[in-house]
């Protein structure tokens, strides 16, 4: 026994970490709250290439706050895919480390966004506070658990979401800036990604309300939390589109296009979308959406373009270094 | 020639083992550490002071180290108890029990982290009690306090064991007679004897309860301003990729460490003093 | 009374002289296990308690999982590699240290020490100002396609770091100690250089040798902040077994965090009872030396 486990690791020193043989390996870099999406999809997909192609793929996940994964694969993190929440993550990786092409959004359908979410909130069971709407946020001693908007997509639909709620009902940019100001006095922590705001909110037991992904609320109220919670839907949220790429110069250098490519349009096929639904990502296939409508209710959605003239745009405006966001929020 | 001059011109292997210590010491201690004080220094002064002094860092620093000085004084006073109570006294399952002393110094950090957290929630198995009262431990400061009274354990029962074990039954024995009654030898006699020990191990416990990590994240609320460590604020940074303000903080840490380092030294150096003499 | 009688009639008054009553000695026996039952044992219990929940065959299975498996071997490939580095440093630094005198010492020993009392999270962090992409040594590393940070040789670099000095703070006091008649000795018999270490040192050194690698093992498994800095949290390649543990518990799969961390405590417990044992052995051996103790310098 001594002697195998002295095996394996000299075994492992030798042929290198992932060498190339008989299997192919994928790293999907995620963001936080899409682990049990791809936990699952992963071993459908490596069912289905196995029938197509009869090759074995094994895809490895990472998962973290989606602005610092994109800067992570900057740095280095060797990702075949990257399945972020917004497309601001994916354009850091191609701009700032020329990874990928500009327009990498074209390439897949739907602007590269398989499925879709929204920004709901979820709140202690029988609703204390009373939280039915943006409004309530704002009161004085309602606490919220929003991830930060500087690291996470996650955050950023939230503030945006909350800045569109205002200007659709008629407010002006002025009292759009205000309500986000008051809304993030509220906010204790800013945790460093969506699943560790879940488990502020739900283990730490801090806050009244959480604002995240409808998929991560879902997930708790059905899978985790059950009735402890309860989940409330705001009366218009924004639409959430999280894309994926497949980064060329990893990809060509490891030789996995083919099989990179396939895993992400797998996620557009009907088994794909029937996972995603699954996990409460609203899907772009009408007919797996009718299949599921039960657990997504209809909702009035703006989208970031509508709104905010597109992600690149409502990035330099309000998230980029000295931008509104970190001028409302006073950094302690 | 030899910048070094040698006791023993006889023994071999001293180029080597020397040459060989300092070359490891330097590519994975010296070098790496003084990256952290280089990338610092690209701070201008004031860029360095606004950035260690901003109010969630100074509010972190209050937490770390007023957490940490309070564990280790928790420390003091129970892990003496304890020496005192192994050396001293027999009771079933002793030996057990002295063994199991050196739990915080085996047992990996994120284990303690999450066995910490799952006993003292408000449904833990002694968290409950608290609870009770309405006191919260888990997810609030009280909660960092337990955690670094956890790693910070062993230190001063280790430290103070030897020494009550060397203490010369002769001298209770002279404060008896001349009418000490134990309260009194104890203050007078044996603690004094002990003092040194009792100084670095809690030295030493507070030094590790100050730079700790996986143990206290599970259990702390996290929370800026109220139950975050420092160690967090430096991780939070890097997440921002905010390399130049992790490191500011860092240097600051360190140089605490260095500080208490040099102290721990001395205090060690008096102790042997103290026992040889 | 006769001279048996008095002498222990003296010795019971001693002993009554310099002990506490029953009672306080009871009290404070309660006090002392209680404090070490809120920290230590209740926490220890815990988890055992909480990873076997769900039952043996969950137990199992969570430990059989690929993930699990993979963090197994990284942490057992970081110790393999770290611990027997360190030993032949604290083997090297004990030797230079121990056995010749020369300036800077003092300085020499606390810097060993340093390590000690840097927090996990900057031992990370020095790492990655030193080969992450924006790092000293980044783009030199890009270019070579040479993988530090977020890949297993970082992770390793920073076991080695964390566990530095623990094979020389045991071997230090010991050889300094023993002083270096012995060796001397030996040398003018005509041993050379390696014959002296092997045959001469090593055996006086063993037991506390045993004693600092078996520390150095412990914590080299158990880290925790510091490869959590450095690892890219790629599950299946860059994730030991803490922070599966921690990946674990942050998917709320409880008793499947608490059955990695039992293995970790296990692997605790058995350090704990080797170091007992060398501890036992180590005292049986100073007994029985015939030579006397060096004199301290």
């Amino acid at each position: 026994m001594l002697h195998q486990l002295l095996f394996i690791p000299l075994a492992a020193v030798l042929l290198g970490a992932g060498a190339a043989g008989a299997e192919t390996t994928l790293l999907n870099v995620s963001y936080d709250v899409a682990r049990e999406l791809y936990k699952d999809y992963n071993v459908v997909f490596a069912k289905h290439w196995k029938q197509v192609s009869g090759e074995t793929v094994t895809i490895n996940q990472s998962h973290g706050g989606s602005s610092s994964q994109a800067m992570a694969v900057v740095n280095g993190l060797e990702a075949d895919v990257v399945s972020m929440n917004q497309s601001n993550d994916i354009d850091l990786i191609a701009t700032r480390g020329n990874l990928l092409p500009t327009d990498w959004q074209k390439r897949l359908p739907n602007s590269s966004a398989p499925y879709t979410s929204t920004q709901v909130f979820l709140v202690r069971r029988g609703n204390p506070k009373g939280i039915r709407d943006w409004d309530d946020l704002v009161k004085p001693g309602v606490q919220v658990i929003i991830p930060n908007p500087k690291i996470t997509g996650n955050g950023r639909y939230t503030y945006l979401a909350a800045w569109g709620a205002v200007l659709k009902k008629g407010g002006s940019e002025a009292q759009a800036r205000d309500f986000v100001t008051r809304l993030f006095k509220n906010v204790p922590i800013l945790d460093s990604g969506g699943r560790a705001a879940t488990n502020t909110f739900i283990q730490r037991k801090i806050g009244d309300v959480l604002v995240t992904f409808e998929n991560e609320v879902l997930l708790i109220k059905k899978e985790i939390g059950g009735d402890q919670f309860d989940v409330v839907y705001p009366s218009i949220s924004i639409l959430a589109e999280p894309p994926v790429a497949v980064i060329d110069k990893v990809v060509d250098k490891r030789g996995t296009r083919r099989q990179a490519q396939a895993y992400l349009e797998y996620l557009y096929s009907e088994e794909g979308q029937e996972v995603a639904a699954r996990h409460y990502y609203r899907p772009r296939s009408d007919k797996v959406l009718r299949a599921h409508a039960a657990d997504f209710p209809p909702l009035k959605l703006f989208t970031v373009n509508e709104i905010f003239a597109g992600w690149q745009n409502a990035q330099k405006v309000h998230f980029a270094d000295g931008g509104l966001f970190d001028q409302i929020y006073v950094k302690q | 020639m030899n910048l070094f001059a040698r006791r023993s011109d006889v023994l071999p292997g001293f180029n080597l083992a020397l040459g060989f210590t300092l070359l490891y010491l330097s590519l994975i201690v010296l070098i790496p550490l003084s990256a952290v004080f280089i990338k610092t220094a690209s701070l201008t002064w004031e860029a360095f002071w606004t950035t260690v002094t901003g109010s969630r860092v100074l509010a972190s620093y209050r937490l770390s180290f007023g957490a940490s000085l309070i564990a280790a004084v928790l420390n003091a006073t129970f892990g003496l108890l304890v020496a005192w109570v192994l050396v001293r006294y027999e009771f079933p399952g002793k030996r057990l029990v002295d063994a199991l002393v050196d739990l915080p110094f085996a047992l990996p950090t994120a284990v303690a982290g999450i066995a910490l957290t799952a006993v003292y929630a408000e449904n833990g198995w002694i968290g409950q009690w608290f609870a009770a009262v309405g006191v919260k431990v888990a997810f609030t400061p009280l909660g960092i306090l337990v955690a670094m009274t956890f790693i910070g354990l062993p230190f001063v029962v280790r430290t103070v064991q030897p020494v009550l074990e060397d203490i010369e039954h002769e001298l209770e024995e002279a404060a008896a007679c001349l009418g000490a009654d134990r309260l009194q030898t104890f203050r007078r006699v044996i603690l004094p004897a002990i003092a040194p020990a009792l100084a670095t191990g809690f030295a030493l416990a507070f030094a590790r309860a100050v730079g700790e990590y996986g143990s206290i994240i599970f259990i702390a609320g996290n929370m800026p301003m109220v139950s975050e460590i420092t160690p967090l604020l430096i991780i939070a940074k890097l997440e921002q990729y905010d390399y130049v303000g992790a490191t500011a903080i860092a240097s600051v840490m360190l140089v605490f460490s260095f500080v208490l380092l040099l102290l721990v030294n001395l205090l060690q150096g008096w102790s042997q003093r103290r026992r040889a003499g | 009374m006769n001279a048996t009688a008095t002498l222990a009639l003296n010795r019971t008054i001693a002993a009554t002289a310099t002990s506490e009553t029953a009672w306080v000695r009871a009290t404070l026996t309660a006090v002392a296990l209680i404090f070490l039952g809120l920290f230590l044992f209740v926490p220890l219990f815990a988890v055992f308690y909480e990873a076997l929940k769900k039952g043996a065959s969950f137990y199992f299975a969570a430990l059989s999982e690929p993930d699990a498996w993979s963090a197994i071997k990284l942490t057992g490939l970081a110790a393999l590699i770290s611990v027997p580095l360190n030993l032949v440093f604290g083997v090297a630094a004990a030797w230079a240290i121990a056995k010749f005198e020369f300036r800077g010492k003092q300085l020499l020993t606390t810097l060993i020490d340093l390590p000690f009392s840097v927090s996990p999270v900057i031992a990370g962090l020095i790492y990655v100002l030193l080969f992450g992409a924006q790092g000293w040594f980044g783009p030199w590393m890009q270019a070579h396609d040479i993988k530090i940070i977020f890949a297993v040789p970082g992770i390793v670099l920073a076991t080695i770091f964390i566990t530095f000095p623990f094979v020389a703070r045991e071997l230090i006091p010991l050889m300094q100690a023993q002083g270096a008649e012995e060796e001397e000795a030996a040398q003018v018999l005509g041993a050379n250089g390696w014959q002296i270490f092997f045959r001469v040192t090593l055996p006086n050194i063993k037991w506390g040798l045993l004693y600092g690698v078996i520390l150095c093992n412990a914590r080299a498994m158990g880290e925790f902040g510091a490869v959590s800095v450095v690892s890219g949290h790629i599950r299946g390649q860059t994730n030991t077994l803490p922070l599966h543990v921690e990946i674990l518990y942050n998917e709320y799969n409880f008793t499947a965090a608490f059955a990695v961390a039992s293995v970790l405590a296990l692997l605790a417990l058995v350090t704990l009872v080797l170091k007992t044992w060398v501890e036992s052995r180590s005292k049986e051996y100073k007994r029985t030396d015939p030579l006397p103790e060096a004199p301290q310098p």
